[in-house]
């Protein structure tokens, strides 16, 4: 399991600098929230991968996950949710105002 | 418990929110309460900073989980100095914008104060996540901020300004998540004490989230080669907008400070003096090319936003020479920069405003209105940014090489301070020569009414003014700032309040 979550994690990484690195907005827009889905897993898996393991006390637990992460990613979440969401409309305000979706505003191709 | 410590948090959030509660505030209502809660932050702070005056370290557990299990507020000698300069600079940015800039946009007025919420949080919290997510706060503040207004250069420098800062943020993370998996802890005192008893094979892990860590708050810092986001979007936001942003660099130097002294610090075993080989080299390098863009500049808040990374080059230089001169004339420099950056972008406003068309393109126009008290103003401001005497600038770079003088980069800092201050100079001169001294003569415009030009000069003054009282008061600011630098050298008080509330020193 940890191979396939560090597969997943780097292939995510991989893809969102790519994108990030485009020239035009939604690729750059789509690569941030690759990368943001990257580093939430990777921010899971700090807390070890275990299965079927409560994260709060229970009686009849043989061991437990470990729940800092799970509440770091929950904000990670919601404020890369956030932020997608603004850096959208900062896209659509820039098609609007520039006239083309280029980063630059530039209108070559 | 002292609830002082969480009061620079709760006041601006809450300020932050009131004016969302009635359906249609005024204008004058949204202005009253964030000049009021404003200056109850300048108290608060004022406050918090004679408490801790004496070295003591205040901790808030936040809902009384203690630390390392729940989240610390922690005001020191540090976090205090930067409340103070933070409400400061805010007071004034805030007076130049009821002048009618926070019209422009409905929300200016909420924005603002959760800037001041975000900012006052990370310099307040002990916990790296929580800088995180304070750090969110004030950037995503500050995407509105910058974007007040409209128009169609603000919305690209806008899109670079914010791709950046969430790339920057999710390094950030992996950052973060890095120290977590390795050290199991987020506090940083916690983290301190652990990262010093970490067995040798972690601390490469520990070396390179260290280091990503650094390259975040490089960014956010504006540190040479992250330095590229910020010409473009400071000079493209509007005046008050970018005074308050002059203090937004000088989160990242915090962090700096805070975290390679503290995690990092000489007593964290082989991950300690981190970053000490980066620091200075770059810090010096961005003092030189800040002062290279200042000079190719072609409009003046371009040119003041290119002194604004040349300030952080300077303050940089000063704190990476990592010893305890250094850091105090760094944090004394901090403040001066802060405010004489500010000044300059609210009188590049009021000089652009009154040039028509040729708005604040460095191109020979006609005279300006007022050309006697503005010329007066820049002619100051511009003595305070370039750090020439008397003013608190010179002292902040003096005590800088002063620092310098046992350290073996010693030729290097000598010879970049005094270029860049240089080449500073060239560049303002040259400014102020083409804008007042080279004005076209043209029809005498109508004479300004007084009340009206006063209201715009007197946020600039404030600042200068400022500037001065820290000039005539270098003594006990030099003090505070020694102070400062001997606390932050020597961590073992801050783990102590934090880690072991209530137990003796």
């Amino acid at each position: 399991m940890e191979a396939l979550m560090a597969l997943i994690i780097g292939v995510l990484t991989a893809c969102g600098v790519y994108l990030a690195l485009r020239a035009r907005t939604f690729p750059v827009v789509l690569g941030l929230t690759f990368l943001s889905y990257a580093v939430n897993l990777f921010l899971f898996t700090m807390g070890r991968l275990t299965i079927g393991q409560p994260p709060i006390i229970a009686a009849r637990a043989t061991g437990y996950a470990d729940p800092v992460p799970q509440a770091l990613v929950l904000t990670a979440i919601v404020i890369s949710f956030a932020m997608t969401a603004f850096v959208i409309v900062l896209a659509l305000k820039a098609r609007a105002d520039l006239g083309n979706d280029h980063v630059d505003g530039r209108r070559e191709p | 418990m002292n609830h002082l410590v969480i009061a620079p948090v709760l006041l601006p959030l809450l300020a932050g929110i009131l004016p969302l509660l009635p359906r249609h505030p005024t204008m004058r209502q949204r202005r009253i309460l964030s000049l009021a809660a404003t200056v109850a932050q300048l108290g608060v702070a004022l406050a918090l900073a004679a408490e801790v005056s004496d070295g003591e370290i205040l901790v808030y557990p936040l809902g009384h989980w203690p630390a390392p299990f729940g989240i610390v507020l922690v005001a020191d000698r540090l976090a205090a100095w930067m409340l103070v300069i933070t409400a400061l600079l805010a007071l004034f940015a805030l007076l130049d914008a009821i002048r009618g800039a926070d019209t422009a946009g409905r929300h200016f007025h909420i924005l603002f104060q959760l800037q001041l919420f975000g900012l006052n949080g990370a310099f307040l919290t002990g916990d790296l996540f929580n800088l995180f997510v304070f750090f969110e706060v004030l950037l995503i503040a500050s995407y509105g901020l910058l974007l007040h207004g409209g128009g169609r250069e603000r919305t690209r420098a806008g899109l670079h300004f914010v791709v950046v800062n969430l790339v920057g943020s999710t390094l950030f993370l992996f950052a973060v998540g890095t120290l977590y998996g390795v050290l199991g802890t987020l506090n940083m005192a916690d983290l301190a004490v652990k990262a010093a008893a970490t067995p040798p094979e972690n601390v490469p892990l520990i070396r390179a989230a260290g280091l990503v860590l650094f390259g975040v708050f490089a960014l956010k810092a504006a540190l040479l080669p992250l330095h590229l986001w910020l010409p473009t979007a400071y000079a493209h936001a509007s005046a008050p907008v970018a005074a308050l942003f002059a203090i937004m660099t000088k989160v990242g130097a915090y962090s700096i400070l805070r975290v390679y002294t503290l995690i990092f610090g000489a007593g964290a075993g082989s991950a300690a003096r981190l970053i000490e080989p980066w620091l200075l080299p770059l810090a010096l390098a961005t003092l030189i090319f800040g002062m290279l863009g200042a000079v190719t500049s072609t409009h003046l808040r371009q040119q003041a936003a290119w002194l604004v990374v040349a300030s952080v080059g300077s303050l940089l230089t000063a704190l990476g020479l990592n010893n305890a001169a250094g850091i105090a004339a760094g944090l004394y420099y901090l403040p001066h920069t802060t405010f004489a950056a500010a000044a300059l972008f609210l009188l590049a406003d009021a000089i652009a405003r009154r040039r028509g068309e040729l708005g604040d393109r460095l191109d020979p126009g006609p005279a300006i209105t007022s050309p006697r008290l503005l010329g007066g103003l820049f002619f100051v401001t511009a003595v305070a940014v370039a750090g020439l005497p008397p003013l608190s600038g010179f002292l902040g770079k003096f005590l800088t090489l002063r620092a310098a003088l046992d350290h073996p980069f010693l030729p290097w800092v000598m010879g970049a301070v005094l270029a860049a201050g240089l080449l500073g100079l060239i560049a303002l001169a040259r400014t102020g020569s083409l804008l007042f001294y080279r004005a076209l003569p043209s029809e005498a415009g109508a004479a300004e009414v007084w009340p009206t030009l006063a209201r715009e000069t007197v946020p600039i003054i404030g600042l200068l003014l400022l500037g001065l009282g820290l000039t005539v008061g270098a003594g006990p600011a030099l003090d505070q700032t020694h102070a400062i630098a001997t606390q932050m050298l020597q961590p073992q008080a801050y783990l102590q309040a934090v880690l072991k509330p209530g137990g003796t020193p």
